[in-house]
């Protein structure tokens, strides 16, 4: 590779208009799947069988399948039922829908985690089942949940590759785009890498130090 | 909306992508076995230099997406002269990628042996190598067994990326058909079925191991 030409940054200010657009794409479909894990972690933990039956299947078949094999059923077979949406709202609830299904686990562990003895002591302070969750459960629970949910957000950031292949003009399409018109291939990935690497890396110190976070809040605990 | 007919006509082709899914899956395990001990021997040794090149290829390819990394060794390495098929790349990728990951596993394992095992070794005067033939390597393995399973089917569920460089796999010749005929529903439906038969048969075995292995332990 020639280094000159990698620092002439020509291709540069495509491929970080389309790391904008991965960026806007990781966060709204955090957001998404973070909501959609608690509430189908909390589902798989009511005592209605049939509610936990289905959203153990909800999950088994969100996490058997691949995330690049939902998109394009999503992006191809929902139109030919005459639901037609945009690409990037068909991308967000895939990832979405994808991530909830690892995310709702970490809910369920973090939440079973919790001793019983909290749930007795949180019932002889005469707490009703939404303050016990609200009060004692979920402030234990979430901080043991964080450096999970940092480690499916550094997933999240790769995932979003995926939808290059639905159309979506994010990081990894730009860089396809700009191959073919500049034809510097060389430049173009390593500039690709260059980018993800920066957005994904900071997040593994955030999960370390969530981590030792979590650490000390047990210990003090 | 959905015809049968269709499915069983185009799934000759799907059981030939599903063969080579196969091939990607276990030659792309069998490469992450190797880097993976690799990485986590570079990690444990003494010479610097070597231990951070072990830490930055993990975290270069920790935080980079698979994808981008398949273009990269199909499109860029061809301009320095190396040239691999298409299919090659793809199990090289994945060896290369989830290789990274389980270093990590055998990191825990030899670790999860504890201290006082390796002082009573020493202290038998035993070399390094029965050390860890006889007293280590017995009590790390089996505790891997089950994450490694979990990685392996983390791999094959990964193998569908490998269409996006022409790869011929189950999700190419899914490709290829809807391409042809227009007509998506029985092939995607149809690989997310054998996606999700394969996987959840798979997990099932793991969760048995599993089972097996921490029971032993008790």
């Amino acid at each position: 590779m020639d280094l000159n030409q990698l620092l002439a940054l020509d291709v540069l200010p495509q491929l970080l208009k389309g790391a904008a657009v991965t960026l806007k794409i990781t966060l709204i479909t955090a957001v998404v799947a973070f909501v959609l894990s608690f509430v189908v972690g909390f589902l798989r933990l009511v005592p209605n069988l049939w509610v936990r039956r289905l959203t153990t299947a909800y999950v088994e078949i969100l996490r058997g399948t691949s995330a690049i094999v939902q998109l394009f059923y999503l992006f191809f077979i929902l139109p030919a039922f005459g639901i037609s949406l945009p690409p990037t709202t068909t991308a967000v609830i895939g990832l979405g829908l994808n991530l909830s299904a690892y995310g709702s686990e970490i809910v369920r562990a973090g939440i079973l985690a919790i001793g019983q003895g909290q749930h007795e002591g949180a019932a002889a302070l005469g707490l009703n089942r939404m303050q016990t969750y609200r009060l004692v459960i979920l402030p234990q629970a979430m901080v043991a949940m964080l450096p999970s949910f940092g480690n499916l957000l550094i997933d999240l950031v790769k995932a979003t590759s995926l939808v290059s292949l639905i159309t979506i003009t994010e990081l990894t399409f730009s860089g396809r785009q700009m191959v073919v018109t500049t034809g510097h291939t060389v430049e173009v990935w390593t500039w690709v890498m260059i980018l993800y690497f920066a957005m994904a890396y900071p997040l593994t110190w955030m999960v370390r130090g969530a981590e030792r976070y979590a650490a000390r809040y047990r210990q003090e605990a | 909306m959905f015809s049968f007919e269709f499915l069983i006509r185009i799934l000759p082709d799907l059981m030939r992508g599903l063969i080579v899914t196969i091939e990607a899956t276990f030659g792309g395990f069998a490469l992450a076995l190797v880097v993976g001990l690799l990485l986590a021997l570079g990690r444990r040794c003494g010479v610097k230099p070597l231990r951070l090149f072990c830490d930055g290829y993990i975290a270069l390819m920790r935080c980079t997406p698979l994808l981008v990394q398949l273009y990269f060794v199909f499109y860029v390495l061809p301009s320095y002269g190396i040239r691999f098929p298409a299919l090659a790349t793809g199990i090289l990728c994945l060896g290369l990628h989830i290789g990274a990951y389980i270093a990590e596993v055998y990191r825990a394992g030899i670790e999860g042996v504890p201290e006082g095992q390796w002082e009573a070794a020493r202290a038998l005067g035993l070399k390094s190598y029965p050390l860890w033939t006889r007293v280590v390597l017995p009590q790390a393995l089996p505790p891997m067994i089950p994450p490694l399973g979990n990685f392996l089917i983390g791999l094959f569920k990964e193998t569908p990326l490998l269409a996006a460089i022409t790869v011929v796999d189950v999700f190419g010749a899914a490709n290829n058909v809807a391409g042809l005929t227009y007509r998506y529903n029985e092939p995607y439906t149809a690989v997310a079925v054998i996606l999700l038969t394969v996987s959840l048969v798979a997990a099932h075995f793991v969760r048995k191991l599993e089972r097996r292995f921490t029971s032993a332990k008790r």
